[in-house]
């Protein structure tokens, strides 16, 4: 073992973990309002809408990421008619792939709000956008944050899968360093280290929240 | 914006395209079904031993839980693949070189063990969802600890998370991708050999996306009517 070798190449493997982060945080900040939007989608009463938001769900949760990131990589130049480079490629198909696991994440937290909720609000003489925003809201995200927080987690794990298509984040770093230095054994364990330490906060973070919203 | 694209869907049925998506498809459920049930049998060891007494096996049950589950699959399926031969002694290090299909085998060991991390998840919150009073019964009628799990609570526990057994399969499926960066020709990697040869990506990768939705629909109507039959009367309520 010579952990020297992580030493003298950190510069470079920390540009990539700031780009996984930058990455992740990116999809994140897309993905949540698009995800809002169609979570309405689903449980809309009009068929025409409720119908194709149902079929996007499904059809993203039933492929693999890795197979969404290939298809945009594919697709997205074709469509639009040059080259996009890889950044804008895999952050599209990550931004589509995930929003639509936190549409259910929101879908689940607009209907843990009781319905009695919505007709109190209504009832007060509110209209339906204003019970939304100030009642029905506002106790869904409360209640749907832990699962939120999992879910970045989950996008931040999931930005190593941007490596199959050499993307220069903390992983495919990792790789190139290992070409080069031919020790992927301390290199591997680093980066399974960074992963673990920046992954646990997150997630203890959501268990803490969990907590606290059983107590309230 | 234009979108210039010459479909060949018969091309999937040609050689050697035919041979890939056949390989691909079998590997994927191959490598699916072995993993998902070892996962099961090492997720049932792992979850159980967290609800027990014993502080040390709790603890060990947790750490195992929140070392696989917050190292990403793909780093785990690195590690198992360039970085564990490397710590094994010497002669152990030769065999495993010389075992057949290392990718697979690999792959394999990787996603059996991380699924079995989120596999004990699940049965921990089943085991939970269980009435005290089922315990205090089986141990009023004279089971030891053992006993009571293997006769009374793993397959009351069991039924109440068939759903979730069945979405692991499914995760499983679906990170059984991951696999094409160790080499396992599995069906992603298949399309992705397709669209490398041919440059006719659309065809390829649906062939993969219907491979996976298939199986998802399959399997999640196959579920739905099983849980239907196994229900506990009582506790899961009548569709």
């Amino acid at each position: 073992m010579d952990w020297s070798v992580i030493a003298t190449h950190l510069p470079f493997l920390m540009k990539g973990l700031w780009m996984s982060v930058k990455l992740a945080t990116l999809v994140v900040i897309f993905a949540f309002p698009l995800a809002c939007l169609i979570a309405v989608g689903r449980i809309s009463s009009r068929s025409w809408i409720r119908y194709p938001s149902a079929i996007f769900v499904n059809t993203m949760r039933s492929n693999p990421l890795i197979l969404i990131v290939f298809w945009f990589f594919f697709l997205v130049p074709i469509i639009i008619g040059r080259p996009v480079g890889d950044f804008a490629s895999v952050m599209i198909g990550f931004i589509v792939f995930f929003s639509a696991y936190f549409t259910e994440i929101i879908r689940s937290g607009i209907q843990s709000v009781g319905r009695n909720q919505i007709q109190a609000g209504l009832s007060t003489g509110l209209t339906y956008f204003q019970t939304m925003r100030m009642i029905v809201l506002p106790q869904a995200l409360r209640n749907m944050m832990p699962a939120l927080i999992t879910e970045c987690v989950i996008v931040f794990q999931g930005t190593t899968i941007a490596y199959v298509v050499g993307l220069r984040e903390f992983l495919n770093s990792t790789f190139l360093i290992t070409e080069i230095t031919l020790r992927p054994a301390e290199l591997y364990t680093f980066a399974a280290i960074v992963y673990f330490v920046v992954c646990f906060a997150g997630s203890s973070l959501a268990r803490q929240m969990e907590k606290r919203k059983v107590r309230t | 914006m234009t979108f210039k694209y010459d479909f060949d869907w018969p091309m999937l049925l040609e050689d050697p395209y035919k041979e890939w998506i056949i390989e691909g498809v079998t590997t994927t459920i191959y490598l699916s079904l072995l993993a998902w049930v070892i996962a099961l049998t090492i997720g049932i060891i792992i979850g159980t031993i967290r609800m027990t007494r014993s502080p040390w096996l709790r603890f060990i049950g947790t750490a195992y839980v929140e070392f696989f589950r917050n190292i990403p699959l793909l780093v785990q399926l690195f590690v198992w693949f360039f970085v564990f031969p490397l710590m094994l002694p010497n002669d152990w290090m030769l065999s495993w070189n010389r075992l057949p299909h290392i990718p697979f085998i690999t792959a394999l060991l990787a996603l059996s063990l991380f699924t079995a991390a989120r596999v004990a998840e699940h049965i921990r919150s089943g085991i939970s969802s269980i009435p005290k009073g089922q315990f205090d019964a089986a141990r009023s009628s004279g089971l030891t600890e053992v006993q009571i799990y293997r006769y009374v609570i793993i397959p009351y526990a069991f039924r109440v998370m068939i759903p979730t057994i069945a979405s692991e399969f499914l995760t499983i499926f679906k990170n059984s991708a991951l696999t094409l960066t160790i080499g396992v020709s599995e069906i992603t990697s298949s399309a992705k050999a397709i669209e490398a040869w041919s440059f006719h990506g659309i065809e390829a990768y649906s062939v993969a996306s219907v491979t996976y939705m298939t199986t998802t629909a399959t399997v999640v109507l196959f579920m739905g009517w099983l849980e239907h039959r196994l229900r506990i009367p009582g506790l899961i309520a009548k569709k």
